[in-house]
């Protein structure tokens, strides 16, 4: 068990994940099931990430990997390390160097290319699972377009606290047909779906495969009068300035102080490098 | 300063290390070998490789070794290492009218062809510490018989001359298979025979244990239980002939359940089927209870909404690989989400300040 096939998996389940990709881009938003396999990492640690990633990754491409925006947070070494050793790719934390980039809850700040593919690792792949937990029924709904429920959701946090409260995962239509979860991203990403690059979303514990084309419309649900607002820190990054990023709140002492830096770390560490600086950046650097 | 979140790389190794440490314990104390795992808790082994779906008890040793004796992590393991071996094909059913039994018992018939064999059971030990185990593990002379030599039939074949239970339905299909195509409901039963017997034991124990309390409760005999090993044959196609690739131990557990008979079917005994690797008595009763509460719609029977009787329920929860995953996964980093709700929920609580001040001050000028 020395040698394990580029990136770990053989090549016949990596062509079954591939025509499930293309069956997911076919038919934009469609769950699609996949035979997921079990990973060396547990599930709920990117087990339908890293199956995406593995079927999609050639040797000439360049990976990035990230959780919670960052490169260094420990998941994401841990995947990055998974697929330098099993696939020998490139790896890097820039994210305009990618070609290929593995996430987990969140949208990179710079704008993805047409030459660039984003994996998402989904850990509840069903919208509609908190409103009805059998996949049986789901799966009816979705074939009916039968999405009642979720407005009705949507309009009960109104009508209970005035606003539609839910912050993260919140749920968008893809090209005007299928309600779909984009993952547990903060809806501060949500206006960035509609992008150049491929995104594919993996769940390898639910078994499903999901995915959306370059410039697919994706829109968040909301109300006319309660239009959708992707919300963030009311600050700037204190490392960078930067005013346009979400931000991740440190408590930094017992008197409860607070700095607030940007969550993508190469975003913020690029602006640093070009001389850009927050309130707290000098101090940091 | 801003260091929360560095660091990662560094500290995955450190606690490499530091489990590989903690895992060999007091080096001043003799390593634990994988054959002393293997001979002397072979009941772990048997439940590794049951539930990692490999029969492999070598490989199973390893994995407990591996894994502190944490068996779910054991199981992963296995499972893990599982998913990177090819497949040559499959074998010919096995034939468990053929096992040569070390245990076979039932509780519907006081004796049998083939006898009741009680084999080596915990059953009718007192559960007193022994405490001699501590010094030394010396064990008596054992009398020996001579292993029997005829085919022992089930049980069930004896009940089936009259048609007083049901048929089992022969087929040829080939059965799912739930490691290589996604499960979808309604699942075939041998689709959930496979899912419940890679189940986690304490689930489908759980699961069983309430179908006897009375949610959905099917009286149960353990018509029989029987505990061996049979023959593995595989076709070669090169051959053209089956040839005997090794062997299995298994235990198999068929109960005799009540049915009162539905419209078109007259009143007969039912049945529920478990199977498992190695010996794991307790796990494939708990099958075979699980197993026929699940049947209940292909009987006209009532749902009457019990957990055990929703098998979407019992085979969506039961694989403790996913279970331990996700509910272990909620330690990983969220803070993005987190701080997503923070902003919600102070962005809720200004608003109802707010609103409860105008409220305030409205009475107040009235």
């Amino acid at each position: 068990m020395s040698d394990y096939n580029f990136a770990y998996l053989d090549e016949q389940t990596k062509r079954m994940i591939r025509r499930s990709i293309l069956k997911g881009l076919a038919v934009p938003g469609y769950q699609v099931p996949f035979a997921s396999r079990e990973m060396p990492m547990p599930y709920g640690w990117g087990t339908g990430g890293v199956q995406v990633s593995a079927a999609t990754l050639t040797p000439d491409d360049t990976l990035k990997v990230i959780d919670q925006g960052a490169d260094d947070t420990t998941n994401a070494v841990s995947i990055r390390k998974f697929f330098e050793k099993t696939a020998g790719v490139d790896t890097t934390e820039e994210t305009a160097e990618a070609s290929v980039i593995q996430t987990r809850h969140r949208i990179p700040e710079a704008e993805l290319t047409e030459d660039q593919i984003l994996v998402y690792q989904v850990p509840i792949p069903e919208p509609l699972r908190f409103l009805e937990p059998r996949e049986t029924e789901t799966r009816k709904m979705h074939a009916l377009e039968e999405y009642g429920l979720m407005h009705v959701k949507l309009y009960e946090d109104i009508s209970q606290h005035g606003a539609i409260a839910t912050a993260y995962a919140y749920p968008v239509k893809v090209e005007g047909r299928y309600v779909m979860d984009p993952s547990p991203i903060p809806k501060f990403d949500n206006p960035k779906m509609e992008m150049a690059a491929i995104q594919l979303f993996g769940a390898g514990r639910e078994q499903r495969i999901y995915a959306l084309p370059p410039y697919t419309q994706v829109v968040s649900l909301d109300f006319e009068d309660y239009p959708f607002e992707a919300s963030k820190a009311d600050h700037p990054c204190d490392l960078c300035g930067a005013e346009d990023s979400y931000l991740d709140e440190v408590i930094l002492d017992d008197a409860g102080s607070r700095m607030f830096v940007c969550s993508d770390t190469d975003y913020c560490r690029s602006r640093c490098e070009a001389g850009h600086s927050g309130r707290l950046g000098e101090e940091a650097a | 300063m801003y260091v929360a979140v560095k660091g990662g790389e560094r500290a995955i190794e450190n606690a490499h290390a530091w489990l590989a440490e903690e895992r060999r314990g007091d080096t001043g104390v003799a390593e634990l070998s994988l054959v002393q795992i293997r001979e002397q808790l072979s009941l772990a082994v048997n439940r590794v490789m049951a539930e990692g779906s490999l029969y492999d008890p070598d490989l199973a040793a390893l994995a407990i070794k591996q894994a502190r004796g944490d068996l779910i992590e054991a199981i992963f393991l296995v499972r893990a290492y599982r998913t990177t071996l090819p497949r040559f094909g499959s074998s010919r059913p096995v034939e468990t009218r053929e096992m040569a039994c070390d245990r076979r018992i039932s509780a519907t018939f006081k004796d049998a062809p083939g006898g009741q064999v009680l084999g080596p059971t915990f059953d009718y030990t007192h559960r007193l510490l022994d405490f001699k185990l501590a010094a030394e593990g010396d064990v008596p002379e054992v009398p020996a018989a001579d292993p029997r030599m005829q085919t022992t039939p089930h049980i069930t074949s004896f009940l089936q001359g009259e048609d007083i239970i049901e048929r089992e339905p022969f087929s040829d299909d080939v059965p799912g298979d739930l490691t290589r195509e996604p499960m979808v409901f309604p699942a075939s039963r041998a689709v959930r025979l496979q899912s419940l017997t890679r189940g986690d034991e304490g689930f489908i124990l759980g699961m069983a244990y309430s179908t006897q309390r009375g949610y959905a409760r099917n009286h149960a005999f353990v018509g029989e239980l029987r505990i061996g090993t049979v023959p593995v044959e595989m076709e070669i196609p090169e051959l053209g002939f089956c040839i005997e690739i090794g062997e299995v131990e298994l235990t198999e557990c068929e109960t005799v359940n009540q049915f009162k008979g539905s419209k078109t079917v007259p009143p007969q005994f039912t049945r529920g089927y478990g199977l498992v690797f190695g010996q794991s008595e307790r796990k494939s009763i708990a099958m075979a209870l699980v197993d026929r509460a699940l049947r209940w719609e292909e009987l006209g029977e009532d749902n009457l909404g019990a957990p055990a009787q929703d098998e979407e329920f019992v085979l969506s929860h039961s694989d403790n690989i996913q279970a331990t995953g996700f509910l272990e996964h909620i330690k990983l980093p969220h803070y993005v989400d987190f701080q997503s709700e923070l902003e919600l929920v102070r962005k809720l609580r200004r608003e109802a300040a707010e609103l409860a001040e105008t409220l305030a001050s409205r009475e107040a000028a009235e």
